[in-house]
């Protein structure tokens, strides 16, 4: 009888001290073979010669870094990738506030509004590449016709560099832009009330309001909406691999004018098949987008926190 | 009480919602058109040539085993990711044990790390297994993810009073029985969310499975960029198969949007 309850309480024990291990062992073995330690062997790919058919090669050292920093095609596709997200994150921004201030407001049929804004995220990024390269068409689309109505002429949004950069931007935004406002929406829905009206009695206009009370109260959200964007947008693939795949086989451009790190490394690996060069490009990105995350939250910070002063006062 | 807006308001609005819904119906009225109704200004009626176009895309690429295969992954990696973020998010948030924080502070660090970048050690792996071409390449790299984790626990930490697994302690529930009937009735809202958003997540994924699947044995992404890859590109086909493949998202949005919403919302308060 005795030897029974022992034996239960020490398995009572155990199942106290081994279940949480259990519980969080699945997250980690899964998460160490699939997402880590491809990153991490990344790094043993840059170090050799690796053919996508031939297999491992020498051991290279840095070369092929080497070899990707002096490659022209790689700076092309860096400057791609950031004049593209520039050309998105910004203006997404701050229409995301807009709406958002507007949906902050005592509307009618909310739910309906909240929902209006949200239909674009449903599109998938592959569908929205094909709905918008059909509207930038360059001899009769959508794009150009709305433009010759006002008297400008055709834009070569498939040939020029700026252009078709403007072109992806927009289907990013068209996407991004009312999910990103629904989460600064619900940042602002927090700021207490009282606070708006007692400004608003000290004779504070909306647009005053809006950027010193609303705009460093929301602040956390805000970075972590800047995070999340320079994340995701420096990573851009699906859109300018299917933006005029018909003129240039899907690798961005012609002259590869919007083609984006992303979709350089695809190419080195699957149509050069040069692994070891796609794994440098791949750590050589990866460093890019910690060192722009790091970047957007000290400037947003700073931004931030000067806006709260100016409100302090 | 604060006034109500004005006509701006809701003017700005409408138009914001005129720029979101327009690009969907002129791809319906092309799609339901001919080549040349792409090329009028601002066409709005749509036309008869709808399922003729529908039937042409289904010959163009298998649409069905695309569809039906969108369905599996994302389905099989929405099961598994609430799973595991629900078993590690309740010990993070609820249960005592050492290296706890460590861990925790382990799962932080790593939401921001584009595991994306890893996709070619990861081919090499899946080639070596000779798993390329099969459903269980795509499934198996998003079987857990670190936001999952992050998201229930955050969520689990406020919810569940102590008290409440104390007590079942007291009962003599084991460890797993009080996960079971304490935890997970509570995590539940949070689990349809997390759910929601892997399976968005799942559908929309391009770039691995077109590495690692044939054009045979597509997902429906993957699929849809084959639409337009011939020299001659017929629009009105390639904009039936966008509305085509954005109707069962728009199905799910139509019956979840409200949850969706609060999603999203809920999400930004927490991160």
């Amino acid at each position: 009888m005795s030897t029974t309850l022992t034996r239960r309480q020490r398995l009572s024990r155990l199942d106290v001290k081994a279940s949480p291990y259990l519980y969080v062992s699945p997250f980690f073995l899964l998460f160490g073979a699939v997402g880590l330690f491809p990153l991490i062997y990344t790094f043993v790919v840059s170090l050799r010669e690796w053919d996508l058919l031939k297999g491992p090669g020498e051991w290279v050292g840095l070369d092929n870094f080497a070899a990707v920093l002096a490659d022209r095609f790689f700076w092309n596709s860096i400057f791609n990738t950031i004049s593209i997200f520039v050309l998105s994150a910004l203006p997404q921004l701050i229409a995301a506030l807009l709406i958002a201030a507007v949906l902050d407001q005592n509307l009618k049929a909310k739910t309906f509004w909240r929902m209006s804004v949200l239909l674009p995220y449903v599109v998938t990024p592959v569908a929205v590449t094909l709905i918008f390269t059909s509207m930038f068409n360059e001899a009769d689309g959508l794009a150009n016709n709305l433009l010759n109505l006002i008297g400008v002429a055709d834009v070569q949004w498939k040939h020029d560099t700026l252009a078709s950069h403007l072109a992806i931007a927009t289907m990013v935004n068209w996407r991004w832009t009312g999910y990103n406002a629904l989460i600064l929406l619900a940042a602002m829905q927090a700021v207490p009330r009282d606070l708006h009206e007692s400004a608003a009695i000290d004779g504070a206009g909306a647009a005053r309001r809006f950027f010193s009370i609303t705009i460093p109260s929301i602040r956390p959200t805000l970075i972590f909406v800047i995070i999340t964007a320079t994340i995701g947008g420096l990573q851009i693939f699906a859109e300018p691999r299917l933006f005029d795949v018909s003129n240039a086989g899907g690798i961005g451009g012609a002259n590869r004018q919007f083609q984006t790190t992303v979709l350089y490394l695809w190419e080195m690996a699957f149509f050069r098949r040069d692994f070891g060069e796609a794994a440098a490009i791949a750590w050589l990105l990866f460093l890019l987008i910690v060192l722009f995350g790091l970047l957007n939250f000290f400037i947003s910070r700073r931004i931030a926190s000067a806006e709260q002063k100016r409100g302090m006062r | 009480m604060s006034k109500r807006p004005g006509f701006l308001a809701y003017g700005l609005l409408s138009a914001f919602l005129i720029g979101s819904a327009y690009p969907l119906w002129w791809s319906f009225v092309v799609g339901s058109g001919t080549n040349a109704t792409r090329g009028e200004t601002l066409p709005l009626i749509p036309g008869g040539n709808f399922i003729a176009n529908a039937i042409k895309v289904f010959d163009a690429i298998p649409f069905w085993k695309a569809l039906l295969n969108s369905i599996i992954v994302s389905g099989v990696v929405t099961v598994s990711v609430v799973t595991f973020a629900t078993l590690a998010g309740y010990a993070f948030a609820k249960l005592r044990f050492r290296g706890r924080d460590g861990m925790m502070i382990f799962v932080v660090a790593t939401l921001a790390i584009p595991t994306q970048l890893g996709i070619i050690p990861l081919f090499i792996v899946m080639r070596q297994l000779g798993w390329t071409g099969s459903l269980g390449a795509v499934i198996v790299p998003t079987l857990v993810t670190a936001f999952g984790v992050f998201f229930m626990r955050q969520y689990l930490v406020d919810v569940i009073p102590d008290e409440l697994i104390e007590a079942a302690r007291v009962d003599g529930a084991t460890q797993f029985r009080t996960f079971l009937t304490v935890a997970v009735p509570a995590a539940r809202p949070a689990m349809a969310i997390l759910g929601l958003f892997t399976f968005m997540a799942t559908w929309t994924d391009y770039l691995w499975p077109l590495i690692v699947l044939n054009p045979s044995n597509p997902t429906l992404q993957t699929a849809l960029g084959q639409l337009q890859s011939g020299y001659y590109v017929d629009y009105s086909i390639v904009l039936t198969g966008a509305v085509l493949a954005t109707i069962p998202l728009l199905v799910l949005f139509i019956a979840a949007g409200r949850q969706l919403i609060s999603g999203i919302m809920a999400g930004a308060v927490k991160g």
